[in-house]
Order: C-alpha cells, then structure tokens, then sequence
C-alpha cells in the first residue's frame, strides 16, 4: 500500500481515494460528483504543464484541475 | 392542488429536451454541463389545467457550488411543498452519480417522478436496469424515457400524481455513497463489449498528445467550414436575391422617389456613379439590408451550424480539460473555454455562459475579456468582406492581434486582481451522435434570436447616419475626437463616427469605414478597436446586469485603456 496523489498516479493505474482536501465547499462538490473515500478509481491521463488530471470514477470520466489533484490522495497496491 | 413541476437532474442529461417535450416551448440544449444557466419556465397542458414547468439549471447536489446551481437550489426550497412536484431527470448511462441528488431530493421530503432518461443509450453502452426493482427501493416512481424521440413522455406525465414525500432518513455523504452502491448492485447490470470506435475516440481525445492533435484540427477544420459555408451562401444564396431580386424593384422606388428628395436619401440613399452600391450608399432600403443579409447573416448560418454540431458531439468539455493550463494563467480555469467559444458568436450569450463559473472574481475576468478580446461573428463577418478583398494574411493578422491583447490582458488581471483562480472540475461527457431535429432548433433559434436583436439597431443606426450625413453634422464630430483619432490611431478624422458607430453595432460600424478610402493600414487598426473597444450596446447592458455597476465601471476603465492602448501601439508598430 502507497500514498500518492492524483497527479503522481500512472495512467491505467487503479486506486482506493484515502483522503480529499479540506475546505467544506470543494470536499462536497468532489463527494457530489462520487469521490468519496473508498471509492475505486482509474487514472486516465493529465495534461502537462500543471494541467488538469482526468479519472475515470465509476462510469463517468471526472477532469480536476491541478492544484485540486494533488490534493486528493489515493491508496494503491504498488 | 398541483401548481408547478419543477425539473432538476445533473448538468448534462436531458433536462431541456424534456421541458421542450413537455411544454413545447423549445430551448437550447447541448452535450456539456451547464448549457441552461437561466430558468427556462413554459406550460404543460393537462385536461383543463395548466401546470407550470421550470426547468432549472443542473446540479450535481442540493449544496449549490456556482451561481447557476444556487439559483436552481433557492427556488426549489423556496416554493410552498403542497403545490409542486419534483421531476428527477437521471442518465441511465450514469445511474450511480445521479442518484446522489436522487436520494437528497427524496431525503428532503420533495415529492419525486424519477425520468430514467438516454434508455435508448444506455441500452447501446450495454447497460441494463431493473426499472421496478429501482422503483422498490427508491419508493417513487421511476419511468424510462428518451427525450430525443419522445419514448416514455406521456407515461412519465400520468405517473405524476403518484409523486408523494417519501420518509427516508438523512444520511452522511458517504453513507450515502454507500446506500447507493447497494442500490446499484440489486438493479444495474451491465453486458461486457468490445471497446467501440467512439469509445476509442473517446479515450484518445483526453490524452495529451492525441487530443491536442485532434483538438488542433477541429479548430482548424471548424474555421475553414465556417468561411466555406459562409461564402457559399454569399455568393450562391444572398447576392443573387439582392442583385437579381432587389435591385431592380430599388431601381422602380428610386425613379419614383427621384434622387433629390430627402426620403430618397432616407431610404435609397446616395448614389455612386448614378447606381445604387449596397455596401456604401447607407440607405435603410439599401445598405442596412444588404450588411444584416448577405454580410453577416451568411455566417451567423455557419458559424452557429458549426458550433451546434461541435456541441452536441460533446468536443466542448474536452478542450475545457486541454485549455486548463494555459487559462489558469489568466486567472480562468479550462471551462472558460466555452463562454469564449460562445462569445465568439455573440458576446451576449458568452458573457451570460460566464454563470457557470464560480467566483466573482473569475466571472469579472471572463466577461472582460470576452468583451475586449473576442469578436462577435457580425464583426468577423465584416472583417472577412472587408480585409479578406486585400489577403487572407491581414484576417490572419487581426486574429493574432487580438488573441495577444486577449492573453497578455488575462495575464496582468490576474496578476492585479486579489484572489486565486478556482479549479477545474467538470465532467467530459460520452461523443454523442448529434440528433438532427435538435441541431436544428437550436440553429432556427439562435439564428431567431440573432434577427430579433440585430434588425432593429441595424435600421436605427443606419436612419442616424443616414440624418447625420444629410444635415452634414459629421463634421463636429469628428473635430471634436481628431486629436485621438488622428493623432494617436492614424485614422483619419471621419472615422470617429465609425468607431462611435461601433457601440451600437459592430457590422454597421465596418460598413461606415468602407465608403472612407482607407488605406490597408488603417483598415487592420480600425478592425481591431473595433473588435477592442466598447462592446455593442446589447452587451453592454448584460455586462452591467451580470457584473453589477463597480465591477461594470472596472470593466470600461480597462475597455478604455486596452483601446488606446493597443491603437497606439498598432500605429506606432505598423509599417505604411
């Protein structure tokens, strides 16, 4: 078990969402749309140059801007 | 006694296609959150009764977090609970993420019809839901639809009065999550397929380097389909009616009227070499039509047949997701893409789009820079007849002008401007297969809405510079602004009035400068303070309505300085 965060995660690489970022507001939006800790997700690709990361949560592809990525942190096997 | 139906679902899954199946009052719908930023509110027919149906903005939760959402949310708390009904439009595609507002409304004690929405969709994507068993453990009533034909429409309306508040418990969100995975695990089932063409588009279209790709060349394939669309229908639609057509019963008037009298002038207006020229004699019979018709209305058609279709297959999102990095820098995030994208074919509904993003202080940096920065598609258009006689090169040039004005101003607001710039977080939506009726309202009615607001200003600006010109009361005028004009711009002095012209509409401005003989020069630096000065008045009142009077003045200040700013140095830049 390793925690890393959006951003670091390879693409294709699975992971269990550990912890979300503080703050009420965006902890609620990113629980609305099925990030919740626990939750099963796929990274698909980010974009460079501090770009956003996409995930794909269930069956719907999410993009998280950067900033936000690297602080949701997920728990994965290798 | 039922008053009011109150639509609510996720950003992106219907919901305006149901009001218009609904109500029939037709509305603009697209593949992207966020499309419906007002409330849209129409009649449904039932028996004798008419019910009222509001369509609200989408929302992925009853905690709103944009000023669309927080609209949606206010009005449905609200309203007395004995007079509405709750229709939860759902995508079956995407069942789990939906039914967390499912459950809230429930949970709240809303009476709720669950619309299980795209079944057609879903069914192709190889997903399969047990509807009663959904119905079961929800406890309201839940009913298979597909808007976009009309499948399940009557059902869902006389499924309506079994809608009553459900007791359910208040969960946490996370037990919440958990309840509906259970859920999901009892109803949904889904059939393993081989990944599709459109699923491998899907995929390639979010990756760095394959989607920049496709991204350029949707860029570059949407614009030359907009010029070739646009001058097809000039040369094969609209000149032939006004050359063919017109003329000839303008010639009749003309005679009748004969050439001298004031309303010859009103009407026909000067002729050149004893001929009417529809581009410079300024008449409201002559001039005023032929720039609204075959100038601008040709590419109003394609711009907006282009961006309707690029729509609804759902590119929109992802150049949100591609654009991210660099619209950060100015203080954006990536789905200030779209007002942008919509500015360019008016600036009003671009600076409305900016609803959709959260802060204040992003919606103040969008919509400015939409106002300076982005030429509506009348101004383009006239840009195109105008510079494109010369070379496309100069069109290229303005372009790339205003793009820079665009970036380097982002890049300084944000750096002034006290605050962070939000973070993206949107949803790309499923390559969608564009349904043809749809595509086709949408365009009859942005196309509807365009005539509405353009006509009316068209002929009254046109009737004032019609009188200025007869009663020769240009010359003060111009006096009065020569020192700018002519001193820092290089414009010659009559060109005041053009650029002044340019705040009630930015295509009777273009025409305004033809009669002029500018030289090519001045031509390039007229177009761009055209597009970086004031916006036309239309946008102007949106602004202030949207921005409230502080900011609105904040706005005009740097409206202002961008303007002179940027003609001095185009002159000063430029050679001869």
């Amino acid at each position: 078990m390793k925690k890393i965060n959006l951003v670091q995660m390879k693409e294709k690489q699975k992971g269990r969402i550990a912890e979300l970022p503080e703050g009420s507001a965006l902890r609620n939006k990113l629980m609305s749309l099925g990030i919740y800790p626990g939750r099963e997700v796929t990274k698909v690709s980010h974009i460079g140059l501090r770009g956003p990361a996409a995930i794909k949560v269930g069956r719907s592809v999410l993009v998280i801007g950067h900033g936000m990525a690297s602080k949701v942190i997920v728990e994965t096997q290798c | 006694m039922l008053k009011k139906i109150f639509l609510i679902g996720n950003p992106n899954v219907g919901k305006s296609v149901v009001f218009s199946r609904l109500t029939g009052v037709r509305v603009i719908s697209s593949n992207y959150a966020g499309t419906t930023v007002d409330i849209m509110k129409g009649f449904l027919k039932s028996g004798e009764e008419e019910i009222e149906v509001i369509d609200l903005p989408g929302t992925y939760s009853i905690e709103p977090s944009s000023k669309a959402e927080e609209v949606a949310v206010s009005l449905l708390k609200g309203s007395p609970r004995d007079e509405f009904i709750v229709i939860n439009i759902v995508d079956s595609t995407n069942l789990e993420r939906n039914l967390f507002l499912t459950l809230q409304l429930i949970e709240e004690g809303l009476p709720v019809v669950v619309s299980l929405n795209m079944c057609d969709d879903a069914k192709h994507r190889g997903v399969n839901i047990d509807i009663e068993k959904l119905e079961k453990l929800l406890g309201v009533p839940v009913v298979a639809t597909c808007a976009i034909t009309g499948f399940g429409i009557k059902m869902l309306i006389d499924r309506f009065k079994e809608a009553k508040p459900v007791a359910r418990n208040k969960l946490t969100h996370r037990e919440l999550w958990q309840e509906i995975g259970n859920i999901i695990e009892q109803v949904q089932q889904l059939t393993h397929r081989h990944h599709t063409l459109r699923e491998l588009l899907e995929d390639a279209s979010v990756r760095p380097f394959s989607g920049m790709l496709m991204a350029i060349a949707v860029t570059f394939i949407s614009f030359q389909a907009v010029r070739f669309i646009g001058e097809w229908l000039i040369d094969n639609v609209s000149n032939p009616v006004f050359f063919k057509f017109y003329e000839p019963l303008l010639w009749k008037l003309s005679r009748y009227l004969g050439e001298e009298s004031f309303i010859h002038h009103l009407l026909i207006g000067d002729l050149l070499d004893g001929k009417i020229d529809f581009q410079q004699s300024l008449g409201l019979l002559t001039t005023a039509p032929y720039i609204e018709f075959a100038m601008v209305l040709p590419y109003i058609v394609s711009f907006y047949l282009i961006l309707s279709l690029l729509e609804d297959i759902g590119i929109l999102p992802r150049l949100a997701m591609l654009m991210d990095n660099i619209l950060h820098r100015l203080g954006l995030h990536g789905f200030a893409i779209i007002p942008v994208l919509l500015g360019l074919g008016c600036n009003v509904p671009g600076i409305l789009a900016t609803r959709n993003l959260e802060s204040r202080r992003e919606r103040f940096i969008a919509a400015t820079l939409i106002s300076i920065g982005v030429p509506c598609a009348a101004l383009q258009a006239m840009i195109f007849g105008l510079l494109g006689k010369f070379s496309g090169f100069y069109v290229t040039g303005v372009y790339l002008v205003l793009f820079l004005v665009w970036l380097v101003l982002g890049v300084l607001l944000n750096r002034v401007l006290k605050g962070v710039s939000p973070e993206l977080l949107v949803e790309i939506p499923p390559y969608r297969i564009p349904s043809f009726a749809i595509l086709w309202h949408k365009l009859f009615l942005r196309i509807k809405g365009f005539l509405i607001e353009a006509i009316p200003v068209v002929m009254l600006g046109v009737l004032i510079v019609n009188i200025l010109l007869y009663f020769r009361l240009f010359e003060q005028f111009s006096l009065i602004f020569a020192p700018v004009v002519k001193g820092i711009f290089g414009l010659p002095k009559e060109s005041a009035i053009a650029l002044i012209m340019g705040f009630f509409r930015k295509d009777v401005a273009v025409g305004m400068l033809m009669p002029l003989g500018l030289s090519i020069k001045q031509l390039f630096i007229a177009c761009v303070l055209l597009a970086v000065s004031f916006p036309c008045v239309a946008t102007f009142v949106i602004m202030f309505r949207e921005l409230g009077w502080k900011d609105f003045l904040k706005s005009c200040a740097i409206m202002l300085m961008a303007m002179l700013a940027v003609g001095a140095s185009l002159n000063f830049v430029l050679p001869h």
